[in-house]
């Protein structure tokens, strides 16, 4: 196993941000110890759980199964770099209205699904939000919460449409 | 009644609009803006200045004597700090919350695959891992038992060499191969099977569970320069995590501290000890901070697990439908250490008939050791396990006798007058109104009468069948306090140790305090758990937070009201009688409109007056007898005062393709009488969220040993629950009994929704095919091959 690291420059959240990474470390790794953005999640660091979900290039994607190395040049972001835009803050009030959360851990990859897919199709119904989130699991809310939370934010976001 | 279509008069964030009303409304998860911004900190998240990191080495065996241990090639690992093993142990020292049982990490021996042996600190956690996988263990292999019955044969291998030596704290009767023992007898079933008119008995099978709350376990230890350690860790109790470190460490209390980050989920998995011990161990060895976060398979292989149980189970009724008689024979597989399966077991006895008067009843189980991991608490305790067995038995009677299954609970359930299996008084009880709303809201009679020809007519391989399934559960047990203090400025500290584990007890517990003291909830901080600051806790777990903690909450409230009076009578010059506590923080003169002295003024006045800081506290423990000696014979029953009921009525409907066996949960209708509801949308949350992991033990999930070594510790193998899974509609009613004992009436929620999941799937499943199945998880494979004739099957 190679133990060398590799200087490299990701953009995170809008910033470029130098970090250095072996050939296997991915970029949940590195986002959490190195830069300790820790609202990605490791939940079972095998692309299931979706607790690590971030957006790279605009697209949702697990941060355990992407290497560093490969993720120079994209535009990587996390929930920590998410937060101030206009439909996540909807959706978070959404979620913390309806009770979709309770332990929170799930709730930033949740949160980041959830936004994509608003993005694509901004009035899904049930049946595609369950589509779109179901491969980020949740323990401890039985999911009802989180669909009408999505559903909720949805219609508040058409009434106030925001610039993504 | 409140249900999510139909909420409270106070609904969702009116925490501003509603001093007194704090009681009663759906205050959204205080922890809301750190949980929904990603900055919620959990164990994983915590990083302390020169920390190490730590990874596991695990048994490749299920049971072998270790000869010795060499260390050189992982201590010549650049970057390696220190390595901890059995030889870093004491054989004295062991924990264990019923029977000390269990070292810090395998001592002498490994009982299990996948036990921890070593652990390693180091500059990273990749180096840490490289250095476990370079430990060479000298094994001696021996025979394993790895199934509880032949475990419990003459000659079995024996898990613990001397297990009668072990101290327990009750009457266990530990010795070979049985962990613990326990029976509890009322009337005389025996001579009562010749009064039946019909008799139900099989034998039923459920299968290990996994918790999988999304994070995994962890600790971080961190030792300051006079060796006393500081340590943060995923679990229920911060209390617990003290006594099983100091226990299995040998260390007096005073070394320790404990503290809590936020939680990602408890299912009872967090509740004792895993990898804290070993990171403690570390820390000590290396002097230096180290964090140790398990990987989903570790966690799987090493945490614990709902137990495995075997169920022999006979039901006796009248013509009538009235039940007579009750014989219930329990078998669980304890796996290599005690961990909680004595009060698993003697809590599923407890409980084994359900809500139900059954005058003659008979109940014995044991525990198992085996060379598996240790199996402990989970979400039910025993009671989804022995309610897949009663319920579906009662629901086999209904049919034989051809009584609506309705009426059938209705002609036996507990009523008002009515005591517990055992003896215990029950105080409040809305089981009736449970039924009567599941019956209405599921359309039950006419779904009966058009034996149920489903709404979106699919296509005819699909059959759906609608099952019921009641239950009751406890809350209570052990002792509990709460410290309330009020600050210079008039605001309120509370303080517990309650650890809340993502199901808001937070919120709830500030909002009992803000009712108690008529205030807004914003003027209520909560203290965070830790085990220099906070009073006593035994535990998240249980179902006791809002009733046990809610309880002391009130009282030191009370006592806090009381020195308000005091000095606001000094302060007004008149007499505390004529006195009233009034919303918004202020205690004035009866009958007099305004004025008074507001909370701010008369915390002021005892701070820098008279009487000094105002700080009101209150213990207890649960003080009512499980059982009534004139009523019933226990033997090694491991808990005298357990706790107060609630109850739980449950429609589910079931889908279930012919071709391929696959069930499928349209809908499910679910009533519990919880006491008055703190907080609806927490509560309602609570039922929702324990339905679906339910559905999860019903339908898909199963640890699966391929010989000695779990063959499925992976998400990719374990299925849980996704939203693809979840029910189209799922319906929840709190039904609102006045529980006299509880603060404001209140009783729990936590587990009660999970008891009856399995059950009413599986009687939903005779509904909608006409089989009956014994054995969980209700997989395709399982459900199709009951529903070939006999002789293909």
């Amino acid at each position: 196993m190679s133990l060398s690291k590799h200087a490299l420059t990701l953009s995170v959240n809008g910033s470029p941000t130098e970090v250095r990474a072996g050939l296997h470390d991915t970029l949940l790794t590195v986002l959490r110890d190195q830069l300790q953005c820790t609202a990605a999640k490791r939940g079972c660091n095998q692309g299931v759980c979706g607790a690590c979900t971030i957006l790279v290039d605009d697209r949702p994607a697990r941060a355990c199964l992407s290497l560093a190395v490969n993720s120079e040049g994209a535009d990587i972001r996390t929930l920590e770099g998410l937060n101030d835009q206009p439909d996540m803050r909807l959706l978070q009030q959404a979620f913390a209205k309806a009770g979709a959360f309770q332990c929170g851990f799930c709730t930033p990859g949740m949160l980041v699904s959830a936004q994509a897919l608003l993005r694509g199709k901004p009035a899904p119904d049930a049946q595609d939000v369950r589509k779109a989130l179901s491969g980020n699991l949740c323990r401890c809310t039985g999911y009802t919460r989180i669909v009408s939370a999505v559903l909720d934010a949805a219609a508040m976001i058409r009434k106030e449409p925001v610039a993504p | 009644m409140i249900s999510a279509q139909n909420p409270p008069a106070s609904p969702d964030t009116g925490a501003e609009r509603m001093p007194p009303g704090a009681v009663g409304a759906s205050v959204p998860q205080l922890d809301g803006d750190e949980k929904l911004t990603g900055q919620a900190q959990f164990i994983a998240d915590l990083y302390r200045p020169g920390m190490l990191h730590g990874a596991i080495l695990q048994s490749p065996h299920a049971h072998a004597r270790i000869r010795g241990y060499n260390l050189r090639a992982a201590l010549a690992l650049p970057g390696v700090r220190g390595i901890v093993t059995g030889d870093d142990l004491d054989a004295r020292h062991r924990m264990g919350a019923f029977i000390k049982d269990e070292p810090a990490l395998a001592k002498g021996k490994v009982r299990y695959s996948g036990e921890i042996v070593a652990a390693v600190a180091a500059d990273s956690e990749s180096i840490a891992r490289q250095a476990a996988r370079l430990i060479e263990v000298d094994y001696d292999v021996l025979p394993a038992a790895l199934d509880p019955a032949k475990a419990l044969e003459p000659g079995a291998p024996l898990v613990h060499d001397d297990a009668a030596s072990y101290v327990s704290v009750f009457d266990s009767g530990t010795q070979g191969n049985v962990c613990s023992r326990t029976s509890l007898v009322e009337g005389d079933a025996a001579s009562a099977w010749a009064q039946c008119d019909v008799i139900v008995q099989d034998t039923y099978q459920t299968q290990a569970q996994a918790h999988l709350s999304i994070e995994p376990c962890g600790a971080l230890a961190e030792i300051d320069a006079s060796g006393r350690v500081t340590l943060w860790s995923a679990n229920q109790s911060v209390f617990r995590v003290q006594a099983n470190v100091c226990e299995s460490l040998g260390l007096s209390m005073t070394r320790l501290r404990c503290l809590t980050p936020r939680i990602g989920a408890g299912f009872g998995n967090k509740m004792e000890a895993h990898v804290q011990p070993a990171v403690v161990l570390l820390a000590l060895k290396t002097r230096k901070p180290v964090k140790l976060i398990l990987s989903r398979e570790e966690d799987f292989e090493t945490v614990r697990a709902r137990h495995p149980v075997t169920i022999r189970m006979k039901t006796g009724a009248r013509r009538d439908g009235t039940l007579v008689a009750r014989e219930t024979e329990l078998l669980l597989d304890g796996g290599a250490y005690g961990d909680d399966s004595p009060g698993v077991l003697g809590y599923a006895l407890l409980m084994n008939c359900g809500p139900y008067n059954i005058p003659h009843v008979s109940a014995h189980g044991r525990v198992a050791y085996t060379h598996k991991m240790r199996f402990g608490a989970f979400r039910g305790f025993g009671v989804p396990q022995v309610t897949f067995a009663s319920e579906q038995q009662i629901d086999a009677i209904a049919r034989q006798l051809d009584i609506d299954p309705m009426a059938m609970r209705r002609l036996n359930i507990k009523r008002d007058g009515d005591r517990w299996f055992g003896g215990q008084g029950i105080f409040s009880n809305g089981l009736a109104d449970c039924l009567d709303v599941v019956e209405r809201e599921s359309g039950w009679k006419a779904a009966r009468a058009a034996r149920l020809q489903p709404a979106g007519d699919p296509a005819p391989e699909f059959r759906r069948g609608m099952g019921l399934a009641v239950s009751a559960h406890i809350s209570g047990l052990l002792a509990t306090g709460a410290i309330v203090r009020m600050l210079e400025d008039g605001t309120v500290l509370l303080s517990t140790g309650a650890v809340d584990i993502g199901q808001g007890s937070n919120t709830a517990l500030t909002q009992i305090c803000a009712q108690a003291l008529q205030v807004p909830v914003d003027r209520v901080a909560i203290a965070s758990p830790d085990t220099d600051g906070s009073p006593y806790n035994w535990g998240t777990t249980a179902s006791r937070i809002t009733y046990m903690t809610g309880r002391s909450v009130v009282a030191a409230a009370a006592e806090v009201e009381k020195q308000l009076r005091k000095h606001a009578g000094a302060m007004l010059e008149c007499a505390e009688d004529d006195l009233e506590l009034r919303a918004g923080g202020n205690i004035g003169i009866k009958g007099v409109p305004g004025g008074g002295v507001s909370f701010a003024q008369i915390s002021g006045y005892a701070h820098w007056a008279a009487g000094g800081p105002i700080i009101g506290s209150n213990s207890w423990v649960f003080d009512q007898k499980t059982v009534d000696p004139k009523r019933a014979v226990a033997l090694g029953l491991p808990f005298g005062k357990i706790g107060i009921f609630s109850f739980s009525a449950q429609v589910i409907e079931v889908e279930v393709d012919t071709l391929t066996g696959k069930v499928r949960v349209p809908r499910a209708w679910t009533a519990c009488d919880i006491g008055r509801a703190i907080n609806p949308t927490l509560a309602i949350g609570q039922v929702e969220g324990a339905l679906v992991q339910g559905m999860g033990f019903a339908l898909t999930e199963e640890m699966v040993w391929d010989g000695a070594r779990l063959a499925n510790p992976s998400l990719m193998d374990y299925k849980i629950p996704t939203f693809a899974e979840m029910p189209d509609e799922q319906h929840t009613f709190l039904v609102e009994s006045d529980e006299p004992t509880g603060p404001f009436g209140a009783k729990s929620v936590g587990e009660i929704g999970i008891n009856t999941v399995a059950a009413a799937i599986g009687n939903g499943i005779v509904d909608a095919i006409g089989t009956r199945l014994h054995k969980l998880p209700f997989t395709s494979e399982r459900v199709l091959a009951a529903m070939m004739p006999q002789e293909q099957a």
